[in-house]
């Protein structure tokens, strides 16, 4: 494939949340506003782009046998540099996603690509690879907080339209689930009238 | 794949000096960011003194003691203008919240009285206990000027004053027992 | 007195899949029949009680007396990935069939959030090692329950008469999405 369908495939064709169902952790635990969406997203493709770009850097040089652990350290590095560069210079979301932002090294996004694409494509190919996914992935993520941030806090990036509380049900729990659920049946439904 | 055969000698360098390098690199993240990450916290914590105390000029920050209670500590800030104490912020805590543990920064007037309380970190419900948040709901607005020694610091059904957050009182209820504890532990303070 | 607080509080009120979203993966994938989600459980409580525990000595002796704190996420993800190599080995020498059930999610468990989320929460938490392993042991517990409640649902779902664009994944999360708002009633419980 060329490039450019390198790059598009993430977005819808093979988004990794909505059609691969992978890193769904992440989308359901830090989508309740739609910034901490945007915010994950990002920080999660800048780990992605960095490994995919590392990994099809050292591939020749890494044996068989143990490039599922060597993969992970790296992956592992960068986790910790978005770590600790968001804590130093975006703080307060670096507290809202909490938990998660250690968690992204466990995103089955970033070790799947490093074993399916960049462990064996070229340097420019695992790059665009790595955006083209991101990206899908920061999309999924952002719709998902808009969608449960109209529902429930009846606001869209902290700009409230309504004064008080929406349908709370949607910041909680549940509402991720069943959000994303639907979400996901619309886009079977999409690709089916694509064929 | 890969041009390096999987002998134990390949496995166990590679995995050494990629874990160096990543290591490595990461240790020079850490040191660049670790201003930052300082400041950040300090700035989160003067903003929020701030909030509950007058005006002053010193640094809070450095001035503050610890006192240890019930099984963990509280912080107080004093906070001076000219020298002169115009306000201590204490750093409270309750484990009665609803989703566990709360945070409260408490702004006491030398006289014993509320200026204002900040929540600095809580875990109840969004749309019931999360309007002690000054932001969410008025709730902390009655707290202020209030002395504890004649403002019963009890939600009312329980036979206090505190106007409870509606359809919240068990938030309500770990609220007041935070700034229980502040005050009771700066009355305390106060006389030694 | 307040290890069963931890407990229930572990696998009701904050139950690990379905108040924390960790172990996303594994729950879709491995709760449609019951024999795999409950051989599933029982690998995870078996592995995040092993992690748990050296992860947390490794922190308090080493990482932390030597003031590198910051290698933890590197740190604790090669000791899971190591320990469930072992598991792996351990396994196939012991329990061949039991090996061959689990067949592909062993290794999964890796990636498995809530093995590395559990570690973490244990630190973050400040628990000492005694709350740390019955923590660990009460999440586990929480998954293995959410996942056989969950996989004796969809049993009886092969049955029903769902709409197209909703089979497999989007059924599977509405469910979830029901089950979690029935486990939001165990909140006030721990008080």
């Amino acid at each position: 494939m060329n490039q450019w369908e390198n790059f598009t495939k993430g977005f819808i064709r093979q988004n990794p949340v909505l059609v691969l169902l992978l890193g769904l952790c992440p989308t359901l635990g830090v989508t309740s506003s739609a910034l901490n969406g945007l915010g994950m997203g990002v920080a999660t493709a800048f780990v992605l782009i960095m490994s995919n770009a590392a990994i099809a850097l050292i591939k020749d040089f890494i044996p068989d046998k143990v490039r599922i652990p060597a993969f992970v350290v790296v992956i592992a590095s960068f986790v910790t540099m978005v770590d600790l560069g968001m804590a130093g210079f975006v703080p307060a979301l670096h507290a809202q996603l909490g938990l998660f932002i250690p968690l992204i090294v466990v995103n089955c996004i970033i070790l799947g690509r490093a074993e399916a694409f960049a462990s064996k494509n070229t340097l420019l190919a695992s790059i665009i690879d790595g955006a083209g996914m991101g990206l899908g992935f920061t999309f999924a993520l952002t719709l998902l907080g808009s969608i449960r941030e109209i529902l429930g806090s009846g606001a869209l990036f902290g700009f409230k339209f309504i004064s008080g509380d929406a349908m709370l049900v949607f910041v909680l729990a549940p509402g991720a689930f069943l959000v994303l659920g639907y979400l996901i049946a619309v886009v079977n439904i999409l690709q089916k009238q694509e064929k | 794949m890969s041009k390096t055969p999987s002998t134990f000698l390949n496995m166990a360098l590679t995995l050494f000096i990629v874990t160096l390098l990543s290591s490595t690199g990461v240790g020079g993240i850490y040191e660049s960011t670790k201003e930052p990450i300082a400041q950040a916290a300090f700035a989160k914590k003067t903003r929020a003194i701030e909030l509950v105390v007058p005006a002053f000029d010193n640094s809070p920050l450095d001035e503050k003691h610890v006192i240890k209670i019930d099984g963990d500590e509280l912080v107080f800030y004093p906070a001076k203008k000219d020298g002169v104490l115009v306000g201590t912020a204490v750093e409270t805590f309750t484990d009665k919240g609803f989703g566990g543990r709360v945070k409260l920064m408490v702004g006491l007037l030398p006289d014993g009285s509320i200026k204002d309380i900040v929540v600095i970190e809580h875990k109840e419900t969004p749309g019931l206990g999360d309007k002690m948040e000054a932001k969410k709901s008025s709730f902390t607005k009655q707290f202020q000027g209030k002395n504890l020694s004649d403002f019963k610091l009890a939600v009312k059904k329980d036979g206090g004053d505190v106007d409870a957050i509606t359809a919240a009182t068990i938030s309500s209820r770990a609220f007041c027992d935070a700034v229980k504890r502040a005050y009771q532990t700066y009355t305390k303070d106060m006389q030694q | 007195m307040e290890y069963v607080l931890l407990i229930i509080s572990a696998v009701f009120v904050n139950n690990i899949v379905l108040t924390r979203f960790l172990g996303i993966c594994p729950f879709l994938g491995v709760s449609n029949r019951l024999s795999t989600a409950s051989g599933m459980g029982g690998a995870v409580i078996f592995v995040m009680t092993l992690a748990t525990l050296v992860t947390y000595l490794v922190n308090t002796y080493v990482l932390v007396p030597l003031g590198i704190g910051f290698l933890q996420t590197i740190t604790y993800i090669l000791i899971i990935a190591a320990l469930v190599q072992m598991v792996e080995i351990i396994l196939k020498k012991v329990s061949p069939p039991l090996y061959q059930a689990l067949g592909v999610y062993l290794p999964l468990i890796t990636t498995n959030c809530t093995i590395l989320g559990v570690a973490i929460l244990v630190i973050q938490n400040k628990f000492n090692l005694m709350q740390s392993v019955v923590f660990a042991i009460a999440n586990a517990l929480g998954f293995t329950l959410a996942l056989i409640v969950f996989s004796g649902i969809r049993e009886q779902l092969e049955f029903s008469n769902i709409p197209k664009p909703l089979r497999g994944a989007p059924i599977a999360l509405i469910l979830a999405g029901l089950l979690s708002l029935a486990f939001m009633g165990f909140a006030g419980i721990v008080k």
